[in-house]
């Protein structure tokens, strides 16, 4: 059985769906597209498509991953134009590849994330962020499943930086993101670790150690997953060992629009 | 005039709420108009939540026609959870459209349709959140129509000072017939404001408007008369009948959420109406007469449902699936197409003595095998012709032999709690029912693991049927008797464990009760209960028997004379002057039939008997066969 790995952004809007809701998004439109996915035996058959580490509802991303079992070999460009044409636009296939063995799982070690913090001071910011990367441990509580839950969110951070920006970028930006409003927007490089820890953990942290806490509900983005290359210290695409492995599927623009 | 989208403002909001992508938007095959392009433009609310409201039928087709129609727009709203309303008042966010964002005030018309009474709180939160007064009276020309349909508005009095106007059934033709009116009207530069057009609306006979109808009392409370306070209004208002199905395909681009909803699938519609003749149940009777949609275009509508929805099961609707005259060919006919690609097909409405094992095997042939169910609706032989359901034991037996025999391990079996003439003996008797349910399972099998479940709702008499003079039974009476069905079905040690039992107590029912026979004095409380913080009330969780009754108490209002009250032949219903084609006179003799156990038959296999329905409406029974086939079209 052949397997594709895919990558999608989950953007605007659409940030709103849970991974449930992404889930059978992409089960329709891969029935729709005429992708011919395998699927599961027994008593109640279920397509193979199965997902690395789903960016919480609300965070928008530039770079989930899903990879879809297919009972006769496709090529990967056209499953990319034919799957994302299918899919509601917000949920765009940015890339797809053949998978080669491995685990995708196991290469999205890290992930880059934005998170714009309209009406906040940059100032304030700069502040935060340095007192937090120079804390040892930043204690945070997080309300889960199972209830409160106490972390550090400090260790899982590579990078934190902030920045300002002014006005829109012209993409699908909305909110709180009026123009001339001033935004500050953090760059975070975070590692994936149990229990995780988001972008929000980081700005709950922010507020622990510097009493910063922005004006509005904060639009975070995930910018990038993948291994993480430890001589640069910057992220790798998780796909480009499938791209070397297998034929076909050649980097996508996708590659570019990571830089971060 | 350009009207903004209020997203942005609402997009603050969204991170803070449960389920937030329900208020998006931006479903597959959703449509936005320009605003500009269209000199029409429709609201549709499903008075519940999107998750209950998305689904709905009736409202994805008025969607399509109306977006379908040139310079007319329809997008659609629902009722918005109290997490978001809180915050939508707080930050003074209206009632928006999920398609474009679009503020519900801006609309022409604000359609609303009601499945059940248990929406009209909700309706009162929209219409706030909206900025639209709740009182038609109070309104201006700024203010859309607010118009109702759907089964509930066969009996709209209890809500007739928050419509400006109502229609009754088949809401297709009417639509499209209202829309033009509007753009008459306002072409013409919205001559005699409001009232005007709700003249033009009301003089077609198509249109009920409450205001042009003034009701009197007797001293004793039950009402005199109701008639007509202007020239050209008519007396009576007659409901919708659209009579070729097959010139309505719809839904042909059906809606795909993003969030889930309570159905997933591409459904279509078989046929309309039923004249099996159950006394208790409304849709059987205000839907006359029966309409097939033939076999050719079920066959072509699933073909486009699937492609431009990739759902992965269709649902074949009616009232009663296994009753159309091809429904056989019809389910062979799916099952080749969909052969090896997991579609399933589910029939939801069947009854037991039109179904047979074959069809139930063709439906469960390329997807998942999920149980059967069956409704009996009463206990016993005797209660069961009382309420013309005549399933005779021996059906339900061999029925549930043959499905057991086959495979299926499961089978739900639904009745009614409180129906008429009903004793402890007739609602102990389901237990003796699903007791031999059992037996006839295991003696088929030879296996203990056989399941049944029996699942019981509250009996509400209900407008335009036979039983509309009922008295309906109190929720203590209701409540004992569930209670003997639980604990004789718990007891027994034979078959106790095999049996699983799912009721819901009588109160909603009564409160149901009160709406679906209510007058307009009942408005008052459903305002009260609003105004105490009532939403939701279809929702368990949300449901407050006790505001209900403070309300009423308040409003001055006897809940038992409306509900458990019967009625005399002479007294004049609230809903009389609103036509759905029954005869007075045979509904009258039908409930005197019930009482002594007289049968109707159906009259689609013998002959007519006169409800009425047909000559009053100009309509005819359309039922097949066509001995036409399904084509295995080419599947993706």
């Amino acid at each position: 059985m052949q397997r594709l790995r895919v990558r999608y952004a989950k953007r605007g809007r659409l940030r709103f769906t849970s991974h449930r809701d992404i889930s059978r998004a992409v089960e329709r439109a891969v029935r729709r597209a005429g992708i011919p996915v395998a699927f599961s035996a027994g008593f109640s058959p279920h397509p193979k498509i199965s997902y690395a580490g789903a960016a919480p509802t609300g965070v928008a991303s530039e770079a989930e991953y899903l990879e879809i079992g297919v009972t006769t070999p496709c090529d990967p460009q056209q499953v990319k134009n034919d799957l994302d044409r299918s899919l509601p636009p917000g949920l765009d296939v940015l890339d797809v590849v053949e998978a080669a063995p491995g685990a995708l799982a196991d290469r999205l070690e890290v992930s880059e994330w934005e998170v714009r913090l309209p009406g906040a001071d940059r100032e304030l910011a700069v502040v935060a962020a340095e007192k937090f990367l120079a804390a040892g441990t930043v204690e945070v509580e997080r309300l889960t499943k199972k209830g409160p839950r106490r972390f550090d969110a400090r260790e899982a951070v590579l990078r934190l930086t902030a920045l300002s920006a002014t006005g829109s970028d012209g993409t699908d930006r909305t909110a709180a993101q009026v123009a001339g409003q001033s935004c500050v927007i953090l760059r975070m490089v975070v590692r994936h670790v149990t229990p995780a820890v988001r972008p929000d953990d980081v700005l709950t942290g922010l507020r622990l150690v510097a009493d910063f806490a922005p004006p509005v509900p904060p639009e975070v983005t995930r910018l990038a997953q993948g291994p993480l290359d430890v001589r640069t210290g910057a992220l790798a695409d998780p796909l480009d060992l499938d791209r070397e492995t297998t034929r076909g599927g050649e980097a996508g623009p996708a590659g570019e629009h990571v830089a971060g | 005039m350009p009207v903004e989208s209020i997203f942005p403002r609402l997009e603050a909001l969204l991170p803070k709420v449960q389920k937030p992508i329900q208020y998006v938007g931006g479903e597959l095959n959703s449509t936005v108009k320009d605003w500009d392009s269209a000199d029409v433009r429709w609201a549709l609310m499903y008075p519940d939540a999107y998750e209950v409201g998305l689904p709905n039928q009736g409202v994805a087709i008025l969607y399509e026609i109306l977006n379908e129609l040139p310079a007319t727009l329809a997008e659609r709203t629902y009722a918005v959870w109290p997490d978001l309303e809180a915050l939508m008042r707080a930050e003074g966010v209206p009632q928006f459209t999920v398609d474009a964002h679009r503020p519900v005030r801006a609309f022409d018309v604000l359609g609303l349709s009601f499945s059940t009474e248990l929406g009209y709180t909700n309706m009162l939160t929209a219409l706030d959140l909206a900025g639209i007064p709740l009182v038609a009276a109070d309104r201006g020309d700024d203010d859309p129509i607010v118009l109702a349909g759907g089964h509930a508005a066969f009996n709209p009095e209890p809500i007739a000072d928050f419509l400006d106007a109502a229609v009754l059934g088949d809401g297709e033709q009417i639509a499209i017939a209202i829309s033009e009116v509007i753009r008459e009207w306002k072409a013409e530069g919205r001559p005699g404001g409001r009232d005007e057009l709700l003249m033009r609306l009301a003089e077609s006979g198509g249109v009920y408007v409450p205001k042009f109808y003034d009701v009197d009392y007797h001293p004793d409370g039950r009402i005199k008369r109701v008639a007509p306070n202007r020239p050209d209004v008519p007396w009576r208002v007659h409901k919708h009948t659209v009579m070729d199905l097959d010139e309505w395909p719809y839904p042909k681009k059906p809606l795909v959420p993003l969030a889930e909803t309570v159905h997933e699938r591409f459904s279509v519609e078989i046929f309309r109406g039923c004249t099996r003749g159950c006394r208790f149940c409304q849709a059987g009777m205000i839907t006359r007469p029966v309409r097939e949609r033939s076999i050719t275009t079920i066959g072509a509508m699933v073909d486009n449902g699937i492609k431009e929805s990739g759902f992965n099961e269709v649902g074949l609707l009616s009232l009663s699936s296994a009753d159309h005259s091809e429904i056989g060919a019809v389910a062979k006919g799916l099952a080749d197409r969909y052969e090896g690609t997991n579609t399933s097909l589910s029939l939801p409405s069947t009854r037991v003595d039109a179904f047979n094992i074959d069809l139930a095997n063709e439906f469960s042939r390329n997807g998942r095998r999920s149980g059967l169910t069956f409704a009996p609706e009463g206990g016993s032989e005797r209660l069961r012709k009382v309420i013309n359901k005549m399933v005779t034991e021996e059906d339900l037996i061999r029925t549930v032999t043959a499905a057991y025999s086959q495979g299926w391990r499961q089978v739900k079996l639904y009745f009614m709690c409180g129906l008429p003439t009903e004793t402890d003996e007739d609602v102990l008797g389901i237990a003796d029912l699903a007791k031999k349910v059992i037996q006839a399972g295991r003696e088929a099998t030879g296996s203990r693991d056989i399941r049944c479940t029996v699942s019981i709702g509250g009996f509400v008499p209900k407008p335009h049927t036979p039983f509309q003079w009922a008295g309906q039974a109190d929720h203590e009476t209701v409540d004992r008797r569930l209670k003997a069905l639980r604990d004789s079905l718990r007891g027994d040690k034979q078959y106790g464990r095999a049996i699983g039992f799912r009721y819901h107590d009588g109160k909603p029912s009564i409160v149901e009760g009160l709406l679906s026979r209510g007058d307009r004095r009942i408005g008052a409380v459903i305002r009260a209960v609003w105004e105490d913080g009532g939403r939701f009330d279809g929702w368990s969780e949300h449901f407050s028997y006790e505001r209900w009754m403070a309300a009423a108490a308040k409003a001055g209002i006897d809940v038992d004379w409306y509900t458990v009250r019967e009625r005399e032949e002479n007294e004049v219903l609230p809903w009389d002057h609103l036509d759905a084609g029954l005869d007075r006179e045979w509904l009258w003799q039908d409930w005197q039939e019930a009482v002594s156990g007289g049968e109707v038959e159906d009259c689609r296999w013998t002959p007519c008997y006169d409800c009425g329905v047909c000559p009053t409406m100009g309509t005819e029974i359309q039922v097949g066969p066509t001995g036409k086939k399904l084509l295995p079209l080419t599947v993706l």
